[in-house]
């Protein structure tokens, strides 16, 4: 049986991409499967009774070396922001290609902790900041150095010891460019060093609450539960600096959705299902139920969504238990269309990501085709004709060309970099300044203006000629001709229309990383977990995939 | 040391800064970083172009013709473009003429990824620098000072036809020798070795 890929224009939807939750696919998980044969090591730990210092981490496979490079900092709390306008963290990290020699070390500790004002060198490959949760990391030290475990459901409410508040890749500062490494088959997939470094933080922070514990009380010290570090992960406080990335990385883009509707359609074209794989589905559907009610957020569009979760996901389970035949052929084909007509987009998706779990064979090979070569596709086919643009413009843009831009409201925001930070923000066209100096990430609106600029256009002049006269739509004639050999490529939505919610955006970036929880403190930032429930560094070997849906207390 | 992707995005951001259009600056983003990645000063070339990009004018041409003349110096850039977008015509034009460009060294980027898209090299004289452009995987060339180069009285771009750079007979002395590593068939071998059936069409 031949099932069709989804439509990008219902795909493609901001808010469908909202509701996005990790999967097999994400990036975390597919970390943890590439390195979990990797000889994990705690190099250095230099920290002083109050857990300030550097402390060391490695993996290493042959010749091969990642070293974690912590910095330790004494701040007050007063200094303590997750805002991208602090200048000071409770610890900051790198990842050093390879191991670091003393001189690496002396330069480094002059530059991570001060992050995007120090300079980084082509050894370094990724670089972040953390700070602690004030509601939980004195109180755990507190707890150890008392020689008790902290109450779980203290813990559970966070979530995490400490969050990160940027991580940075890809040559920003001083890093390593890409292409230096992009041929490193354990690096294949997007972001793994990124996800590297944070799981490595993860581990820093079990270390140092450890570490104090056992320095303030020595003789009654504990240290922390493996299961209750286990059930800990990484938190992390992202803001719209996220957002432009997946307009600006149009292939990239396409790529991420690409392959998960492809391993949905690969699963809907299962002939003969496994009862074993059914059960291993019902039982993260189960194991999830738990979980979600563990998802704290005061954010009331949140809240809103999780209710419908909660309410669809008992429907879900309900249809697996009494209508699902395993037996039958095609049974994942006939959940879709069911789930398709009776689920909310929340839970339409989670079940999409849930379906992937017994399906190691459909998922992994899909994993390497996340990554993206973006200059391949950066120019543009001259030769094309106008009847070829306008042809994409109807078929890949349908729902954007309807939208008006007349309209006050479709065009009301625009997006710009702050010279504060050289950060992406947004801003209120009518109301405040800079509008000017508008950042290109106002598709639909431009895509709107070419369409209407070659109405009169000759159908066989060519975009060479045409772009003679009309460079100020170069940017979206690019993108047009990317799209249309990656329909995946283009959010199907207005970014800058007055009903936006950017952190629909954030999310989808965030599914694929793996995050969970997603907690929005209000449209436009939000706080999430990483590696919550991951095996630790010296379970890695032995630990099945399917550990994000083990209950966590 | 600044890496690509920085220079790629300053690049970008400083162009539209000075008045290009997004697309055009996405494309000067790309255009530095390949000059920097080839050892050419990309960056030290624009910024100076940019300081006084403002303050004079430049001629911007838009119809690249066989020979292009102009009183007012030609903007590398809005050439670059235009002999980007314009390349399946002129690489009919065997030879393409500019008189009059200023920092020239931002015009060689754009001529650099037109090798790729007509699959031929292209072969630039800039007042006696020479560059021989190869199908965007790199420049071969004798202007290595790394100066800023403000003006350009003649550019020369010639379209190079694709042909081997040795004869036949050299070709057939090596081929010769690659033949040592070839295995003599027995008549059973023939029949055999290929693994195809028994019949020719079956």
């Amino acid at each position: 049986m031949e099932v069709q890929l989804r439509d990008p224009k219902e795909v493609m939807k901001l808010s469908r991409l909202g509701s996005f939750h990790q999967s097999k696919l994400s990036f975390l998980r597919s970390f943890l499967r590439e390195f979990k044969n990797w000889k994990y090591k705690r190099d250095l730990l230099e920290l002083d009774e109050n857990g300030f210092g550097i402390v060391v981490y490695s993996f290493r496979k042959k010749k091969r070396i990642y070293s974690l490079i912590c910095f330790a900092n004494k701040i007050t709390d007063q200094e303590r922001s997750d805002r991208v306008i602090a200048t000071k963290w409770d610890a900051a990290f790198t990842l050093f290609d390879g191991i670091p020699t003393k001189q690496d070390i002396e330069r480094l500790k002059k530059n991570v902790p001060k992050q995007e004002v120090g300079r980084m060198s082509y050894k370094e490959l990724t670089l972040s900041r953390a700070n602690k949760s004030v509601r939980i990391f004195n109180y755990v030290a507190e707890c150890l150095s008392n020689g008790q475990q902290p109450d779980k459901n203290k813990l559970a409410k966070v979530g995490y010891l400490y969050r990160t508040t940027a991580v940075y890749g890809s040559g920003k500062f001083g890093l390593a460019d890409r292409f230096r490494i992009k041929n490193r088959e354990e690096i294949y997939g997007p972001f793994r060093l990124e996800m590297m470094l944070v799981y490595l933080v993860r581990q820093f922070t079990f270390d140092q609450v450890n570490h104090i514990a056992k320095s303030k009380n020595p003789k009654k010290a504990v240290s922390l539960d493996p299961e209750i570090s286990r059930n800990l992960g990484i938190g992390n406080s992202t803001g719209l600096g996220m957002a432009p990335f997946i307009v600006n990385h149009p292939l990239l883009l396409n790529n991420w959705i690409m392959a998960r509707e492809v391993a949905l359609k690969k699963i809907r074209q299962i002939k003969k299902i496994n009862q074993s794989d059914v059960d291993l589905i019902i039982n993260c559907l189960k194991s999830s139920q738990k979980n979600i009610e563990n998802w704290n957020t005061e954010s009331d569009y949140q809240l809103s969504k999780i209710n419908h979760l909660k309410k669809d996901l008992d429907l879900l389970i309900q249809y697996f238990l009494t209508r699902f035949d395993y037996k039958k052929e095609f049974s994942y084909n006939d959940l879709y269309i069911w789930a398709r007509k009776s689920l909310g987009s929340e839970c339409l998706e989670f079940m999409v990501s849930v379906i992937m779990e017994p399906y190691e064979k459909i998922v992994s090979p899909l994993i390497k085709t996340m990554s993206a070569d973006e200059d391949m596709y950066f120019t543009i086919p001259i030769n094309k004709t106008i009847s070829d643009l306008r042809n994409i413009l109807e078929l890949n843009y349908t729902d954007i060309l309807k939208i008006d831009f007349t309209q006050k409201e479709n065009n009301q925001n625009f997006w710009f970099i702050s010279k504060n930070k050289e950060e992406p923000r947004l801003a209120n066209r009518f109301k405040d300044n800079g509008s000017e100096l508008e950042q290109p990430l106002a598709i639909a609106r431009d895509i709107c203006q070419l369409y209407q600029r070659i109405s009169n256009e000759k159908n066989s002049l060519t975009i060479g000629k045409f772009l003679m006269n009309n460079n100020d739509l170069r940017h979206v004639i690019r993108r047009s001709f990317i799209t249309e050999k990656f329909p995946y490529a283009e959010i199907q939505d207005n970014t800058i229309g007055s009903k936006l919610m950017p952190i629909d955006m954030l999310r989808l970036k965030l599914s694929f990383f793996g995050a969970v929880k997603f907690d929005p403190r209000s449209d436009k930032w939000l706080r999430i977990c990483m590696f919550q429930g991951a095996p630790l560094p010296n379970e890695l070997k032995t630990t099945n995939d399917h550990w994000v849906y083990n209950l966590i207390n | 040391m600044k890496s690509f992707s920085e220079i790629d995005t300053t690049v970008k951001r400083a162009s539209k800064s000075v008045g290009f259009d997004w697309g055009i600056a996405e494309e000067l983003g790309k255009n530095i970083r390949l000059l920097e990645m080839f050892g050419l000063p990309g960056l030290k070339n624009l910024n100076a172009y940019f300081k006084i990009y403002r303050q004079k004018q430049f001629q911007k041409i838009s119809l690249i013709s066989k020979i292009n003349s102009s009183n007012i110096a030609y903007c590398p850039i809005i050439a670059g473009i235009n002999f980007l977008d314009q390349i399946t015509n002129l690489e009919k034009m065997d030879e393409v003429g500019f008189e009059n460009m200023s920092f020239p060294l931002l015009f060689i980027p754009f001529l650099s990824r037109s090798t790729e898209i007509i699959g031929k090299r292209i072969f630039l004289n800039i007042d006696g620098k020479e560059f021989l452009l190869n199908f965007n995987q790199s420049i071969y060339s004798n202007f290595l000072s790394g100066d800023i180069i403000e003006l350009a009285k003649i550019i020369k771009v010639k379209f190079i036809e694709n042909k081997n750079t040795f004869s036949e007979n050299e070709w057939q002395e090596l081929y010769e020798l690659s033949e040592g590593t070839f295995v003599e068939e027995s008549e059973q071998l023939k029949k055999s070795a290929a693994g195809a059936g028994l019949t020719d069409n079956d």
